[in-house]
């Protein structure tokens, strides 16, 4: 459904930060993006949806070709691609409903926008949303009185009320504890699950992508090293994305992390 | 570096030599220079009202008290006028400042090369000229009269709100706006959403602090003609009625220092 | 701010949907909501309509506006270069030695003014002597110092240097008492004299704010100082009135240009100390 094609990004100080990335990702399948900080992970993410201009290549969503649209059919795509942001970026002085509902703002006019006047059907979804992630009772707190794990609750829904296909999510458990983290982070691949949404999760917490996700990228200085399934990130190809460390630790926390993560799911 | 070596060791100094050397020039030349604009001003003094100036200053306290309270009658119009000068002039210099200060701000102005410049300039001109010499040109303009006092206000204040707004849209956070854009949203719906939530505290500061500011000016204003108190204070002194003049003065000072309660009070109530 | 009313408990989904959403308004009482705006929209009316505004002039005036707008392109250094020459001088030099005993006699003050390092008497005084500053507009101090002191530019120097003491003090005094506390007290804890201490534990947190300060009330007393002609307290202003009065729009422009071109140059000048100092 998402492909990208040669996917090349050159920053204008002459960093190589995408090297002709080239991944395929099907309806339905929730991608961990691995890889040490200043490896393109951000950057991949950002030039899907634009908001980072790729230097070259293609990034088809569907049929269409994003890199080739104009601002107007831009909009119009960028409505199909929710994102969750690593500091939340929830508008800090709007009330959590508002916030809910800015993801409609690509489906809506200017002035019903403006005035808050939104149509009751999209109401009615960003109280079932709230709902769901269980911040009903928030719906009129400013969004700067919640706490982090409550905020990245509200990024979800923003980006699951454009009624997405695509979710980006980009570091969504860096700012949080570890417990937060792998709350929020089972919320979006049950979420994905539920609508069956695919998603590319940006995480630099290996343990954590590997007990949620079913495909693992690995990138390293803007090129794909690792492409598979969790379990074959072996210490070599951790060495291999990461650099020399030693990663017996890392794995072995996996495994037990794993078992509480499922008492806990329980 | 600062440890110089002497006859009886090494003695450890904040500067060395030339750093020193350079200091104390530095401030030779201060000194000098305003010794020179002394001279200059003591030059053009009469020197002689100088040391006559306690018993002048006597004679006028002497005169001036007990102001004349019946006085305030005349006086409750020309407060209504500076008021409105002061809240008008706010306003309009508000709705200018806006636009410009969105065209001033590196993030948000459509062109850095041509249009960010422009708005620069606009700033930095109405705000180096005093309220007073905007009255004077206007009042050239358009004649006396309140108007031309609102009118200064506002030209002089655009360049004070635009200038403190443009940086506080400069320093939002972009995060919120990405998040905003990425929502498919327009480029006016991210102005409404990503944009204006975040500004809205700095607006409202400035609206009042201005507010508090224009409040002092449009007392004056009246000097050079432009309609309020001043006018009165304008004609008293002509007159050389102290007694008007002292009682005057109270008032604008009552006014000043109620504008100074009430803004902060409206600052505290928003921020 | 809101805070959501304790009522019952919060309601759930099945009520929620479907019904209305609004914003929650900023000020929550009802009654006191309408008041504020019916007042304001009240107030506004009135206002606008008690300013008589003679619109004929106006649009007589349009002309001597454009002329004056026109007026700027060609701007006449020459003829009145005397005048404009001597004003300019004479307002830098108010500036400058305003600016210097301003700055010198507000430090003492700041000191005194600042309720961590004085005791209560002298924190009173000191205060007093600040809000006196703030609250006498410089134009009206300007047109008392010259009934006292006669027509000239000791009036304008003694106007401004006493406005820079309530600008310059308020914002330092404020500045030393949020210093960093435990520096300071590390500096008394060597057991430094009372001098000491302030040079040591004091004087190097608050420096560069007060350089930054202290160029910024330079630019504001020059600005100030071209208005002070206009009351007879010397400087560009008289040059500037006398221009307006004999509708000498292009010797006018000249002088505001000036202004305009010194005042960027000072913000610039400023801009570049700032950055040095911090």
């Amino acid at each position: 459904m998402l492909r990208l094609d040669a996917l090349t990004k050159t920053y204008k100080t002459g960093d190589k930060a995408l090297k002709a990335v080239t991944l395929d990702v099907p309806f339905g399948q929730v991608v961990a993006l691995i890889g040490p900080s200043g490896a393109g992970k951000s950057t991949l993410i950002r030039c899907i949806n634009r908001l980072v201009e790729p230097t070259s290549g293609a990034v088809m969503l569907g049929d269409v070709d994003l890199t080739r649209l104009k601002p107007g059919a831009l909009r119009r795509e960028r409505r199909r691609m929710g994102m969750i942001f690593q500091e939340y970026a929830l508008v800090e002085r709007l009330t959590v409903m508002e916030n809910v509902l800015s993801g409609r703002l690509g489906y809506v006019g200017f002035w019903r926008s403006a005035t808050r006047r939104f149509p009751q059907k999209d109401v009615d979804e960003a109280f079932r949303l709230l709902d769901r992630v269980g911040l009903l009772h928030m719906a009129d707190k400013r969004a700067d009185q919640l706490s982090g794990g409550q905020r990245q609750r509200v990024g979800i829904c923003r980006a699951l009320i454009q009624d997405p296909a695509l979710l980006l999510v980009d570091e969504p458990t860096a700012s949080l504890d570890p417990k937060t983290s792998r709350q929020i982070m089972r919320l979006i691949c049950e979420l994905c699950a539920e609508r069956g949404l695919a998603a590319i999760i940006n995480i630099h917490d290996v343990a954590l992508a590997q007990m949620f996700v079913a495909r693992v990228i690995g990138l390293r200085f803007g090129e794909v090293v690792y492409d598979g399934a969790p379990d074959g990130l072996t210490p070599d190809k951790l060495t291999e994305i990461y650099g020399e460390e030693d990663w017996e630790a890392t794995i072995e926390k996996v495994d037990d992390e794993a078992e509480t993560g499922i008492e806990a799911a329980e | 570096m600062p440890v110089i070596e002497t006859a009886k060791g090494p003695e450890w100094r904040l500067r060395n030599q030339r750093e020193a050397l350079t200091r104390w020039s530095f401030w030779l030349v201060g000194v000098v220079v305003f010794l020179w604009c002394w001279a200059r001003i003591s030059e053009a003094t009469t020197w002689f009202f100088v040391w006559d100036a306690p018993s002048i200053a006597g004679d006028i306290f002497e005169r001036a008290t007990p102001p004349r309270w019946s006085y305030m009658d005349n006086l409750w119009l020309p407060i209504w006028d500076t008021l409105n000068i002061a809240t008008l002039g706010t306003i309009g210099a508000l709705i200018l400042a806006v636009p410009v200060a969105f065209l001033a701000a590196r993030n948000t102005t459509p062109s850095a090369l041509f249009i960010r410049p422009i708005a620069l300039l606009i700033i930095v001109s109405t705000r180096s000229i005093n309220s007073l010499i905007w009255a004077l040109l206007l009042i050239a303009i358009i004649g006396p009269g309140v108007f031309a006092g609102i009118v200064a206000i506002a030209i002089r204040s655009i360049g004070f709100c635009a200038k403190l707004l443009y940086e506080a849209i400069e320093e939002i956070d972009h995060t919120q706006v990405e998040a905003i854009t990425a929502t498919g949203a327009s480029r006016w719906q991210v102005m409404v959403y990503g944009i204006v939530p975040q500004i809205m505290p700095a607006f409202a500061g400035i609206s009042v602090f201005r507010w508090d500011i224009n409040i002092r000016e449009s007392t004056v204003l009246g000097l050079v003609g432009a309609g309020g108190i001043g006018l009165q204070l304008q004609a008293s002194l002509n007159t050389l009625a102290w007694p008007q003049v002292s009682l005057i003065l109270l008032v604008i000072l009552a006014a000043v220092v109620l504008s100074e309660w009430v803004s902060a009070k409206v600052r505290g109530a928003i921020i | 701010m809101n805070v959501t009313s304790t009522r019952d408990a919060s309601p759930t989904l099945e009520e929620m949907v479907g019904t209305r959403w609004r914003r929650p308004p900023l000020v929550q009482r009802v009654w006191l909501r309408y008041a504020l705006l019916i007042g304001f929209a009240a107030y506004l009316v009135a206002a606008i309509a008690s300013v008589e505004v003679d619109w004929l002039r106006v649009y007589q005036g349009l002309d001597r506006g454009a002329a004056f707008v026109m007026a700027f392109a060609k701007p006449d250094f020459v003829s009145r270069a005397d005048a404009i020459w001597n004003g300019m001088v004479e307002s830098i030099v108010i500036t400058v030695a305003s600016s210097v005993v301003g700055i010198l006699i507000s430090i003492p003050i700041a000191l005194g003014a600042a309720r961590n390092i004085a005791p209560v008497p002298i924190y009173m005084i000191c205060r007093g002597i600040i809000a006196v500053s703030r609250a006498l507009q410089e134009i009206i101090v300007a047109i008392l110092l010259v009934a006292i002191f006669g027509f000239g530019p000791l009036a304008g120097f003694l106007t401004l240097s006493f406005a820079t003491i309530g600008f310059l003090s308020k914002l330092l005094a404020e500045d030393i008492e949020s210093m960093d506390r435990s520096q300071a007290e590390a500096v008394r804890a060597t057991g430094a004299r009372w001098s000491q201490w302030i040079d040591y534990g004091v004087k190097p947190q608050v420096i560069p704010r007060l350089i930054g300060l202290s160029m910024y009330r330079v630019d504001i007393n020059f600005r100030e100082s071209a208005i002070l002609g206009l009351v007879g307290a010397g400087g560009i202003g008289a040059t500037l009135n006398t221009a307006f009065d004999r509708y000498e729009y292009d010797t006018a422009a000249a002088i505001l240009l000036l202004i305009i071109g010194i005042v960027m140059a000072l913000e610039y000048l400023s801009g570049l100390i700032r950055a040095r100092v911090q």
